[in-house]
C-alpha cells in the first residue's frame, strides 16, 4: 500500500482534502506568526533598564499654591530622607524608567548642524545615577559641585555654559561615534548648548519608548536639579525586602515635613516596569490564546473530516482487511494519508506565514520571521494532525472484514 | 416549504450531534473572536462628537525655525501662546477655543477630605458651546469672564458628586491651589471618544474634572501637563511661557459651512505668510485645516495592537470557515442516499439546494448564539485590562445585528460549496448504491 494508492483515492476526494490542506495551511501561517509575535513581546518585555529596578522605590509630591524656597524644602526632604533606616541612597530626579512621561532633547554633532543627528532623553538629578546603580564602563559620574540649580537657569540661561559635563549610555556613544570611545568629545542640546561626555554606563533605559524600541537607550544624564513638586520624584534606594517599608516610610516623612502637598505617586520600580509593560502582556495572553483556539479548531476540523472519510470507507476497508491487510496496515494508512495532507499544508502554509510576516513587516515594523520558526511550526502542525487523527484511525482499525460482505 | 426544510434541517442535525456540534463551535469560535476585536475596534475609532464632528476643525501652523526642517513636512502639531491668542482674537471662525491641560489640586473646604489632584483643563469659553457639552446646573462662563480673568470653574459630575454629594453646586466654592474659584456650573456626563480635542493627555483619557479659563491658569500658574515643544533654547529653560518658542497650546475652530471653511485656510495661510514676511516664522508658510475625524487619523489614535487584535481574530475566523466548510461537506455528502430517493421523488435541485442552505443558516444562528456569549465574555476580559481605552468595550445594538448577520451570512457561506456538490448528486446512482 503505497503513497501511490492514498494520492489516487484521495483525487476522487479533491475537495475535501484541499479543505484540510487549506485549514492546516492557514494554521501553520497564523501560529507561525504568531508566536513569533509573542517571542517578540517577551524579548521587549524583558528589556534592560540599566537600574537597579529591584531595590528602588518612586515617591512624587506636588506642591499646592506658591513655593516660597522650594530649593530650601527639596534639601531638606532629602536630608530626612536620607536618615530612613535602611535607605542606602536618595535622589530627585525629574524622571524615571518606565514611567511614561519623559523631557528630551534633538542632539547636534556640531552648533551649525541643521538637521538633528537624532533625539535622547535628558536625566536630571544629583547622585542620579548612584541611586540607580548603573553601571559605569568608562570615565566618571557627575560630581556634586558641577551640578546647577533648574529654577537658577531660568533666571539667568548664562550659567548653563558652567555644564561641563555629561554622561551618556555607551548606546549612545556608538550610534554618535562609531568605533571610537565618546569620552571627551562634545555633543549639542538643541544647537545651543555645548556639553562634553565625561562618562558611559553600561546601560540606562528612556522613561518612554514613544520614539521607537531602537532608541531605547538614548539617554544622557546632565547636571542639572530640579526641586520637588514640580513634577520631579523622590527615588530611594534600599534592600529589596525594605521597600514597602521604605515607602511608608518615605510618605510619612514628607507629609510631616510640608504637610501642605499631595502624594502623586509611590510605587516600586518594579510594579512601574510591570504597569509599563501591561499591553505587551495582555497581548502576549491573548496571542497565545489564539494559538491554543487555532490548534484547537483546527485538530476538531481533521477529527471531524476524517471520522467521514472512515465512515464513508467502511466498505473498502472491510474489503482490504479480507483480503489480508492487518489492522496495522489500515491504521498506518490514515496515518499517512494525514501526513501526506498535512505535509502539503505546512508547506503552502510556510508561504502564507512569509507573506503575512512581509504584511507585518510593513504595517507593524516587525523584524524578518527567523527561519526556526518554520520547522518548528511544521513539527506543531504534523503532531497536532497525527493526534487528531488517531481516533478515527484507529476505528477504521477496527472495522471487521465481515463487512465486505454485507451489502451497507 | 420553510417550516418543512427547518424540520428537515433540525432532524439531520439531531442525527449527527457530534458533527454538528463541532460546526457550531467552530462558527462560535470564530465569531465570538472577531466581535471582540471588531467591537474593540469599533469603540475606538468611533466619531467623539457625532454630527458635528465634520464642522470642528483643528488648525495648524509652523512657527519653528529652520532646524530640523524637512520639505513635505507636516506643520506643529499644536501653537504657541502668541499664535493661539492671535488666531484667536481675529475671530475668523463661527466658535474658536484655545486651550492646554495640565493637573491641579483640589483643597475640599470639608476637612475630612484630603487635598487630591485632578485633571484640568484650562480653555477660552467657546469650548462648551462648540462641543456641545452638556450641563446638569448652571451654564459655561462667556468671553468677558475671559477678558477679566474671572476666578469661575465648571466642574464634572463626578468631582460634584465628590465634593458636594452631587447637589447643585453653582455658587459654591471651589479652591484650587490656595486660591478661590467660584463654580459656574457643573457637567453632565460627557465622554467624548477619542479624547480628541488633547491627545496628548491619553487617546482614551477620562474627561478633566475641572474647566478654568485659560486666562486664570496664567494668573494662578497652575500647572501645565501634556505635550511641549520647544525649539531654540533647550526645552524647559524658557521661564515665560507666552513669549517661549514652544508650542504647547491646542486651537479648535467651528465653521459651519465650505465657504467659510475655505476663507479660514486662506487666512490662515495669509496670516503665516504675513508671520514669515515679519521674520518671526522662518520656515515656509504650510498649514493644514483637518476635521475631527481627519485629524484622529492622521495621528493614528487606533493603538496598533488593536488592528492587530483584529487581523488575527479575522484570519481565526477564516480558519474557523474553512473547518465549518470541510465538516459541513462531510456532513451533506454522508446523506447522499436521503438526497437521491428526495430527488428520485421529484424535488428539484433548487430545493435540495434550498434545504440545505436552511440547514447551514441554523447551524449559522447557533454559532452565532453562542459567539454572542463568546463575544460578551471576550469583551469582559478586554475590560479587565488595565488600557485606558478598556473600559469603552461594550457591545451596542449595532455590532450585535453584525454579529449575527456575519455568523448567519458567514455560515451560508460556507454551507454553498458542500450544498452545491450534495445536490448535484445523481439519484439514480445512489438509489442504486444502496
Amino acid at each position: 500500500m503505497g503513497i501511490l494508492t492514498i494520492f489516487s483515492t484521495l483525487r476522487r476526494h479533491k475537495i475535501t482534502a484541499l479543505l484540510i490542506v487549506l485549514e492546516i495551511a492557514l494554521t501553520c501561517a497564523i501560529v507561525c506568526n504568531a508566536v513569533f509575535l509573542i517571542s517578540q513581546r517577551l524579548h521587549r518585555m524583558d528589556m534592560p533598564g540599566g537600574v537597579a529596578e529591584h531595590e528602588l522605590v518612586q515617591v512624587q509630591v506636588a506642591a499646592i499654591g506658591a513655593q516660597t524656597d522650594a530649593k530650601g524644602r527639596s534639601l531638606e526632604d532629602l536630608a530626612a530622607l536620607r536618615r530612613i533606616p535602611g535607605v542606602k541612597s536618595v535622589a530627585l530626579v525629574n524622571q524615571l524608567p518606565f514611567t511614561g512621561s519623559s523631557s528630551n532633547s534633538s542632539i547636534e554633532l556640531s552648533p551649525t548642524q541643521t538637521q538633528p543627528t537624532l533625539n535622547a532623553t535628558l536625566y536630571e538629578g544629583m547622585d542620579v545615577l548612584q541611586t540607580f546603580g548603573t553601571r559605569l564602563v568608562a570615565g566618571r559620574y557627575l560630581r556634586p559641585d558641577e551640578y546647577v540649580w533648574r529654577e537658577d537657569i531660568r533666571r539667568d540661561p548664562s550659567l548653563l555654559s558652567r555644564a561641563p559635563g555629561v554622561v551618556i549610555t555607551r548606546a549612545l556613544g556608538e550610534r554618535l561615534w562609531p568605533g571610537e570611545s565618546a569620552l571627551g568629545k562634545t555633543i549639542y542640546l538643541g544647537n545651543e548648548i555645548g556639553v562634553r561626555v565625561v562618562g558611559v554606563v553600561e546601560s540606562l533605559i528612556r522613561p518612554s519608548l514613544s520614539r521607537g524600541d531602537n532608541t531605547a537607550q538614548w539617554s544622557i544624564v546632565v547636571p542639572l536639579r530640579d526641586t520637588a513638586g514640580s513634577g520631579a520624584s523622590y527615588v530611594l534606594r534600599s534592600a529589596s525586602d525594605d521597600r514597602q517599608r521604605v515607602i511608608k516610610a518615605a510618605v510619612a516623612v514628607l507629609r510631616k515635613l510640608d504637610p501642605k502637598r499631595v502624594i502623586t505617586e509611590q510605587r516600586t520600580l518594579d510594579d512601574a516596569r510591570a504597569d509599563f509593560f501591561q499591553g505587551d502582556r495582555a497581548m502576549t495572553g491573548l496571542l497565545f490564546g489564539v494559538i491554543v483556539a487555532l490548534l484547537l479548531v483546527t485538530a476538531l476540523g481533521i477529527v471531524g473530516l476524517a471520522s467521514f472519510w472512515v465512515a464513508q470507507r467502511r466498505r473498502m476497508i472491510g474489503v482490504r482487511r479480507a483480503l489480508g491487510a492487518t489492522r496495522g496496515n489500515i491504521l498506518h494508512y490514515f496515518q499517512t494519508e494525514n501526513f501526506l495532507l498535512a505535509t502539503l499544508g505546512i508547506a503552502l502554509g510556510m508561504v502564507l506565514a512569509y507573506a503575512i510576516n512581509l504584511f507585518l513587516m510593513l504595517h507593524y515594523e516587525l523584524p524578518r520571521l527567523p527561519g526556526i520558526y518554520f520547522p518548528v511550526g511544521a513539527i506543531a502542525l504534523w503532531l497536532i494532525g497525527q493526534l487528531a487523527v488517531l481516533g478515527p484511525a484507529l476505528r477504521a482499525a477496527a472495522v471487521p472484514p465481515v463487512v465486505a460482505t454485507r451489502s451497507v | 416549504m420553510f417550516a418543512y426544510y427547518l424540520d428537515l434541517a433540525l432532524r439531520s442535525l439531531k442525527r449527527n450531534k457530534v458533527l454538528t456540534a463541532l460546526m457550531v463551535l467552530s462558527i462560535a469560535l470564530g465569531i465570538g473572536a472577531s466581535m471582540t476585536t471588531l467591537t474593540v475596534l469599533h469603540v475606538l475609532s468611533g466619531d467623539p462628537l457625532p454630527g458635528r464632528s465634520a464642522h470642528i476643525f483643528y488648525p495648524q501652523i509652523d512657527p519653528r525655525d529652520m532646524n530640523g526642517y524637512q520639505p513635505n513636512g507636516e506643520p506643529a502639531d499644536q501653537v504657541t501662546w502668541i499664535d493661539g491668542t492671535n488666531l484667536l482674537r481675529a475671530h475668523r471662525a463661527d466658535r474658536q477655543a484655545l486651550m492646554t491641560g495640565g493637573a491641579v489640586p483640589i483643597q475640599p473646604t470639608n476637612a475630612s477630605i484630603d487635598p487630591f489632584y485632578v485633571d484640568a483643563r484650562y480653555t477660552t469659553a467657546d469650548f462648551f458651546p462648540m462641543f456641545a457639552v452638556p450641563f446638569e446646573y448652571g451654564a459655561p462662563w462667556n468671553a468677558v469672564d475671559d477678558g477679566s480673568s474671572a476666578r469661575v470653574a465648571v466642574i464634572s459630575r463626578q468631582l460634584n458628586d465628590r465634593l458636594f454629594g452631587g447637589k447643585d453646586s453653582v455658587g459654591r466654592t471651589l479652591r484650587v491651589n490656595d486660591a478661590d474659584l467660584r463654580i459656574v456650573g457643573v457637567l453632565d456626563t460627557w465622554r467624548p471618544n477619542p479624547h480628541f480635542y488633547d491627545l496628548y493627555q491619553g487617546t482614551y483619557a477620562e474627561n478633566e474634572d475641572v474647566f478654568v479659563p485659560l486666562s486664570v491658569m496664567q494668573d494662578l500658574k497652575l500647572s501645565h501637563g501634556g505635550s511641549t515643544d520647544c525649539w531654540g533654547k533647550g526645552p524647559g529653560l524658557q521661564a515665560d511661557m507666552k513669549t517661549a518658542s514652544c508650542t504647547w497650546l491646542q486651537l479648535w475652530v467651528e465653521l459651519d459651512t465650505p465657504a467659510k471653511v475655505a476663507a479660514y485656510k486662506q487666512f490662515l495661510l495669509n496670516y503665516a505668510q504675513a508671520q514669515h514676511a515679519q521674520g518671526r516664522f522662518q520656515r515656509p508658510p504650510d498649514v493644514r485645516l483637518r476635521d475631527v475625524m481627519q485629524w484622529l487619523e492622521f495621528r493614528q489614535v487606533v493603538p496598533g495592537d488593536v488592528r492587530l487584535q483584529t487581523w488575527l481574530a479575522f484570519g481565526f475566523l477564516l480558519v474557523c470557515l474553512v473547518n465549518t466548510v470541510g465538516l459541513m461537506l462531510a456532513k451533506f455528502l454522508r446523506r447522499s442516499g436521503e438526497i437521491g430517493v428526495r430527488r428520485a421523488l421529484g424535488a428539484a435541485r433548487r430545493a435540495v439546494f434550498a434545504q440545505l442552505l436552511v440547514e447551514a443558516g441554523i447551524v449559522g444562528m447557533a454559532g452565532g448564539t453562542f459567539g454572542l456569549l463568546l463575544a460578551l465574555v471576550g469583551l469582559w476580559l478586554v475590560r479587565r485590562q488595565p488600557a485606558d481605552y478598556a473600559k469603552l468595550a461594550h457591545l451596542d445594538p449595532a455590532m450585535l445585528l453584525v454579529t449575527f448577520a456575519l455568523a448567519v451570512g458567514a455560515t451560508l457561506l460556507a454551507g454553498l460549496l458542500p450544498a452545491w456538490r450534495a445536490c448535484r448528486v445523481a439519484p439514480a446512482l445512489q438509489l442504486k448504491g444502496n
